[in-house]
């Protein structure tokens, strides 16, 4: 645990006055996530440590090199969690650059995604100057919400110095049933029990399969299961820490990986490849050969974005291209955090 | 600068967007527009158009911008920190007649409406298929979606199902420059920087909402009430600390002090003790396993917290009777005393029994009584100032010590609007909770959506030369704010 503010706001600043633009880095675990950076490292994993954490309140405020890890060991401790679920992508993954990405897990839907458990943070803008938005209470309204604004952000915005976050408590018991259907009856299964009051945590399909997570007391998940039916599976945690550290044999080979973020209920979508089903369908990791021109073209017309996340050839842009209006904006909004591009340039979109 | 005399070519350019019924420029047609729920400001503006669709809107925002008049848009006028206050040279937006669903999706659970839109109607539309929108204002029988969104509001159910910014997806908005953007998806996420959250609370400055899709939840299979009374604030306090470290998150979790439980048990008879010093109600919702196991559990750690008494809803009729004191409280505190100011503070919980003291101090040094009502569960404090606008000074005073509340609630660790917004009235403090380098920040963003300051101007975000003439009379800590800048 240690506090390397004065010694990172002497870097941005020197960059600053040296016009050299910086790369942020905390332990490399997500540096394929997003278009590449060339540009001078900035260190942040070295900044790190909890700094506040109240179970009472439902609030934790940490560095943001803090590892991932350190937090949620932390939040067992006191039977709490991050409700996202968030993936590391590797043991040394950190607080500030999960939130930069605003990665969140399977429980997204059920429970939100990492921006909505945001309540605060300090950053160092394009200016060199420490800022600090938001705080450590639920409800705060005072200003623009520029904390939750960070999330996703992929560092371009600002530094991330430090986050306060809303953690939940764990639930007491969770346990998943399966059902051996196609894709397209799981996509019906889940908008129909969607739409009723059940304990679901998460909902996927491998292809063959439909998983429902259920998450509660014992006798709540009894009567869900009775009502769903479905098998139970075993050792089912193996199953959703797979599926969100992509360590599931589904990832595994060469070929790019696409996440196909759609309406929940977008029906099968006939691309070459294969599909999996997470976020109750909202979410669609798909490995396939097909051009991206084609697959964005596709996804446009359903109403959502596809990211190019790995093994994609690294001239085309990872996130999908912005209309020209919309690009023009967020170009305005960086502008208006970092003028002279100083972080992470071009990892989000060429243009920003 | 616009005044009456030159009203005439603005009209005349406008009647050729909407009919003469949705132009209002006569005093008394402009009078019900001077001002919103913050009664205590009042202005006149030039004028108030009443658009009815989406291309009107964008027609009248390109007319103002090309003649650099400023646009204020204002939903149903609810809101209470004057966000929708008018100026003189202001064209007053009302986008009451875009009160349309458009589209409720059952599957994706999802509604498209437009900003019109009462709250609790877009829940009383989907009700027939089981779902609802989870956020709640007090005001939600009348206050409209579009200004739920430009506030962020919250409601007693935020705790566990978050704010407006939590519960929306998608949102069409049109620009200063009279373009309409699509800002979210119905997708979970959208590529780029998350404007979504930047719009959500943004108080009117940056664009026109003009669309929005809310998402739904289903409705819980079951809901349960139980209210405790306290002898002792503090002990109130811990017990809501209690519930919450056991790992249960109460759907609501409301406390009101003795003078607001006196107030509404007077109003309302809901049931309350009025002997306590102050009173919690805890609403657990879920699946019916869940709700039995938490209502046993809630009571055993009420009792360890040592409530003086205890008492469960036994039926629907019971759980609304008991809930209709905490409602009815703001009117309630109206009824013991001419004039009532609602202030709308958010601390950490820990610090609760020493703000309401220390509020107790501010009480008797301004001689003004406070009523407490507190949404427990996320910090969200509303002390209610009594006080006679008709004595002379006794706003003012009020204004005076509305303010050392919010100072308070910034030194608490907390932020001087939990759900209400800045707008006009918390302008000043917004001077202390931020520094000079973070509100120009907050200009910067805004002047990346309105370079020439049309949307609401004044609103929301102090100049640094309003926070420098404040500073001059605030002095913290025997500091002055800002030192660094001119004294005027």
């Amino acid at each position: 645990m240690q506090d390397l503010e004065q010694d990172i706001l002497a870097q941005v600043q020197d960059a600053l006055q040296g016009q050299q633009a910086l790369a942020i880095q905390g332990n490399n675990t997500k540096t394929f996530y997003g278009n590449p950076c060339q540009a001078q490292p900035l260190q942040i994993s070295g900044h790190n440590g909890i700094l506040h954490y109240e179970p009472a309140e439902l609030v934790m405020t940490a560095r943001a090199g803090t590892p991932l890890k350190t937090i949620k060991e932390c939040l067992q401790e006191h039977g709490q969690m991050l409700g996202f679920e968030p993936p590391g992508f590797g043991d040394e993954a950190t607080l500030g650059g999960t939130i930069a990405c605003n990665l969140s897990g399977p429980r997204r839907p059920y429970a939100g995604a990492a921006r909505d458990f945001v309540l605060g943070c300090r950053i160092i803008n394009g200016h060199g100057q420490v800022m600090r938005f938001g705080g450590e209470v639920m409800k705060n309204v005072a200003g623009y919400d520029v904390s939750r604004l960070m999330a996703g952000a992929m560092g371009t915005l600002g530094v991330l110095l430090d986050i306060s976050i809303r953690v939940i408590p764990r639930p007491q018991q969770e346990f998943t049933i399966r059902k051996e259907v196609d894709s397209t009856k799981a996509l019906q299964a889940i908008a129909r029990w969607s739409q009723k009051p059940m304990p679901i945590s998460a909902a996927c399909h491998d292809g063959d399969q439909l998983y429902f997570r259920l998450s509660g007391n014992e006798l709540a998940l009894k009567t869900a299961h009775n009502k769903m039916g479905g098998e139970p599976l075993d050792n089912d945690a193996q199953l959703w820490e797979r599926l969100r550290e992509q360590s599931h044999a589904f990832f595994d080979g060469n070929k790019p990986l696409w996440r196909l973020s759609v309406p929940a209920n977008t029906p099968m979508l006939a691309l070459d490849g294969k599909t999996f089903l997470d976020w109750g369908g909202a979410q669609r990791w798909l490995v396939s050969d097909i051009g991206a021109d084609r697959i964005r073209k596709m996804i446009d017309k359903v109403g959502g974005h596809a990211t190019l996340y790995r093994n994609g050839p690294q001239d085309i842009e990872a996130f999908q291209p912005l209309p020209a209006a919309m690009l023009q904006v967020q170009q305005r909004l960086k502008q208006s955090f970092d003028p002279q591009r100083l972080f992470n340039p071009g990892r989000l979109y060429k243009d920003l | 600068m616009q005044n009456s005399t030159d009203k005439k070519p603005l009209i005349q350019k406008l009647s050729r967007i909407l009919d003469a019924d949705s132009i209002l420029h006569e005093q008394e047609d402009l009078r019900p527009y001077e001002c919103d729920g913050l009664s205590a400001y009042r202005k006149l503006p030039l004028l108030v158009v009443l658009p009815s669709t989406v291309e009107q809107v964008q027609a009248i925002v390109r007319l103002c911008h090309a003649r650099q008049i400023p646009v204020i848009a204002r939903g149903a006028g609810t809101g209470l920190s004057g966000g929708a206050l008018p100026r003189e040279d202001a064209v007053v937006l009302s986008l009451a007649k875009l009160n349309h669903i458009i589209d409720i999706d059952q599957e994706q659970r999802q509604a498209t409406v437009q900003p019109g839109v009462r709250n609790l109607a877009i829940s009383e539309a989907v009700a027939p298929f089981g779902l609802y929108y989870a956020p709640d204002p007090s005001s939600q029988i009348a206050c409209t979606i579009g200004g739920n969104v430009a506030e962020n509001s919250g409601g007693v159910h935020c705790l566990k199902y978050g704010l407006t910014v939590h519960n929306i997806s998608r949102l069409k908005i049109v620009t200063i420059d009279g373009e309409l953007l699509t800002i979210g998806s119905h997708a979970l996420d959208s590529p780029g920087y998350d404007l979504l959250a930047l719009m959500t609370g943004s108080e009117g400055m940056l664009g026109i909402i003009v669309e929005i899709t809310v998402k739904l939840l289903p409705i819980p299979e079951r809901a349960q009430v139980i209210m405790a009374a306290f002898d002792d604030v503090e002990q109130a306090g811990n017990a809501v600390g209690h519930i919450i470290a056991e790992g249960i998150i109460p759907a609501g979790l409301e406390m009101m002090d003795n003078p607001a439980i006196r107030a509404a048990e007077d109003f309302v008879h809901a049931g309350y003790p009025t002997d306590a010093a102050a009173i919690l109600l805890c609403e657990l919702d879920g699946t019916n396993e869940e709700v039995s196991e938490q209502v046993m559990h809630v009571r055993a750690l009420l009792k360890n917290s040592h409530a003086s008494t205890i008492k469960t809803a036994e039926n629907e009729e019971e759980r609304q009777k008991l809930w209709k004191g905490r409602k009815a409280a703001f009117p309630a505190v109206g009824r013991i005393a001419p004039d009532y100011y609602c202030m709308d503070g958010t601390i950490p919980r820990s610090k609760l029994a020493w703000v309401l003291k220390r509020i107790a101090e501010l009480s008797a040094e301004y001689q003004l009584a406070v009523a407490n009502v507190f949404h427990a569960g996320d910090g969200n404090l509303h002390p209610l100032i009594l006080y006679d606008a008709n004595k002379a000074g006794e706003l003012e005073q009020t204004e005076a010590l509305g303010g050392k509340i919010l100072e308070l609630c910034i030194e608490a660790g907390g932020t001087i609007t939990g759900e209400h917004g800045v707008g006009i009235e918390k302008i000043d403090q917004m001077c202390i909770q931020f520094d000079a380098n973070e509100l120009q920040q907050f200009h910067a963003i805004k002047n990346a959506f309105d370079p020439i300051g049309l949307l609401n101007p004044g609103k929301a975000v102090p100049t640094l030369h309003r926070c420098a003439e404040f500073g001059a009379m605030h002095v913290h800590n025997g500091q002055l704010a800002h030192p660094e800048l001119e004294r005027f």
